[in-house]
């Protein structure tokens, strides 16, 4: 049945939240932030690796691609897509044994105050933000010395 | 149940890139600390360490997995993300056609970047 | 309410009125409170002293219907289930549950919702059609076989955690927590056999797959069903099935009467009158 009352969704707002949400709905929106900007440098590093191919000398490409990307800019990027990695694989791994079911628990008799799987969940969630800091942090410990 | 079928793969193409792009980000980033997949000195984006890469079929083949798993995952979930924003009909399908074959055309020319480089590289001699 | 005054709170009312706003409008209203005074209380001495035209949804008082879900503070919450003491504010933000549309002030069109609960089919599908009409005995469950449908059984049909999830805040396609966690509810039931039907109408967007464990809809709700859970065990239900890794035994037997013969000092029971 189609509702003639007035709209009342959310919409992306309801995304993003507003400081009232839990802590695993924040997860949720930057998995989803950390995804679609991983995407984006993906889909321009298929062509920017290319070079390392293309051309009469390529050797000659692939030098004038890496001089394109290697300003500080590019650089710091680069940083950025490792610290959006290390969160959504550490993060994908949490929502990939949530999602087929494992560390949800199982149906229990609800009994005030309401153990639910988000609580059940929360040291794996803690657990994650935690391994996904460390390895951005080594990366940028990494991306220092190397530079 | 196709949504199911996709669903199922997109988690698994995460098990594989996972894999595979764990070790690149090693490879990469990590080589000021850990020194794997780096054979020469230099940085890992430098011409020796690049084409001693390029030479390995090992390398070449894990290319393309990685190619492959990443762009499924990526842009069924770019879909996911976009269809939840409850587009009309016709949307959903010209984002489905649409991200079908951009898909399939930057897996085919990023495959044959992949297996072209051993011959390049040891066309080149580096 | 008898007892002492606490202190005085300002309600601070989300207003909409069919007919004459275009658009929902808030209104401030003063309101002493007392120890034990539910935001539901509150609600009803605003009506009573300054708002008689607002209108909102209640019936039980205590917290078993579903019917009084509002966005209290910034959470959807039941009004009946919500001491004002525990806000600790001296503001008291009352609007309507978000993501449904409004029919007026607080009262939130729930249709969407319980049109697709409705398609879902929440009720026990076997194929004894006969005994079904016509019951000769029980159904056969064990208490471990109950334990594994019980929690989800819990819900009140409030409309919280549905208020609550991102995906029905954009997409009003899929289906929601409440409608999936009842969806589960009966697939769990070993008494239940239509896993097969059920799996046809969670096809595509309606389905489990939309959802992305933001966890909401297992915080907000009021009676702790955690439809979370549910959705999550749904989806490792529909993935073992598509491997084979699971196979589902049928709708559990009917519980025969017992033969032999009855001792002496046992009455027989009385006949069935229906």
């Amino acid at each position: 049945m189609e509702s003639r009352a007035h709209p009342n969704r959310l919409g992306i707002w309801g995304w993003i939240g507003g400081g009232r949400w839990g802590f695993e709905r924040y997860l949720y929106s930057l998995h989803r932030v950390t995804g679609l900007g991983l995407l984006l440098y993906f889909l321009l590093h298929i062509f920017v690796t290319a070079f390392r191919v293309l051309g009469r000398d390529p050797q000659q490409s692939w030098a004038q691609a890496m001089n394109l990307v290697g300003g500080p800019f590019f650089k710091f990027g680069e940083y950025l897509v490792f610290a959006a990695f290390a969160f959504h694989a550490v993060n994908g791994i949490r929502l990939g044994m949530l999602e087929l079911g494992f560390a949800v628990g199982r149906p229990i008799e609800p009994v005030y105050p309401y153990a639910t799987s988000v609580g059940r969940q929360r040291p794996l969630a803690l657990a994650v933000m935690l391994v996904a800091a460390v390895i951005a942090l080594w990366g940028g410990y990494s991306f220092i010395l190397g530079n | 149940m196709r949504d199911r079928t996709l669903w199922t793969w997109h988690l698994f193409a995460g098990l594989v890139i996972l894999v595979f792009l764990g070790l690149h980000m090693v490879i990469m980033h990590l080589d000021a600390t850990l020194h794997v997949g780096n054979p020469f000195p230099g940085g890992a984006v430098d011409w020796a360490n690049v084409a001693a890469r390029m030479k390995s079929m090992f390398f070449a083949i894990t290319y393309v997995v990685l190619l492959g798993a990443a762009l499924f995952h990526g842009l069924y979930g770019f879909r996911n993300v976009l269809f939840e924003l409850n587009p009309g009909g016709g949307l959903r399908r010209l984002v489905d056609a649409g991200f079908t074959l951009v898909g399939l055309a930057l897996f085919v020319f990023g495959a044959w970047v992949a297996l072209a480089a051993p011959g390049v590289a040891m066309r080149m001699g580096g | 309410m008898a007892g002492t005054s606490l202190k005085t709170v300002t309600y601070h009312v989300r207003r909409f009125e069919p007919g004459k706003d275009a658009e929902p409008r808030w209104e401030d209203h003063r309101v002493e409170v007392t120890p034990g005074m539910t935001v539901l209380d509150g609600l009803w001495k605003v009506k009573e002293l300054f708002a008689p035209t607002l209108a909102w949804r209640s019936s039980c008082r205590m917290g078993i219907c579903g019917s009084c879900g509002m966005l209290i503070n910034g959470r959807p919450r039941l009004a009946c289930n919500t001491q004002i003491e525990e806000l600790k504010s001296d503001v008291v933000a009352v609007g309507p549950l978000p993501n449904f549309a409004i029919i007026k002030d607080l009262v939130p069109d729930l249709y969407s919702m319980f049109d697709t609960h409705r398609d879902l089919m929440p009720f026990l599908l076997r194929d004894d059609t006969k005994e079904q009409e016509a019951p000769t005995g029980e159904y056969w469950q064990t208490p471990h076989e109950l334990e594994h449908y019980l929690q989800f059984s819990y819900c009140i049909k409030c409309g919280c955690c549905m208020a609550g999830c991102p995906t029905v805040a954009t997409d009003p396609e899929y289906a929601g927590p409440m409608p999936l966690a009842q969806a589960h509810r009966y697939d769990s039931d070993s008494r239940d056999g239509g896993f097969a039907k059920r799996r046809e109408v969670l096809s595509g967007g309606r389905g489990p797959w939309r959802c992305h464990f933001a966890g909401e809809c297992s915080r907000v709700c009021p009676k702790g069903v955690d439809p979370a859970k549910a959705i999550q065990l749904m989806k490792q239900d529909l993935v073992f099935d598509m491997l084979r890794l699971r196979t589902r035994k049928p709708g559990s037997k009917v519980v025969e009467a017992p033969h032999g013969k009855r001792k002496d000092d046992i009455p027989a029971a009385p006949t069935r009158t229906a």
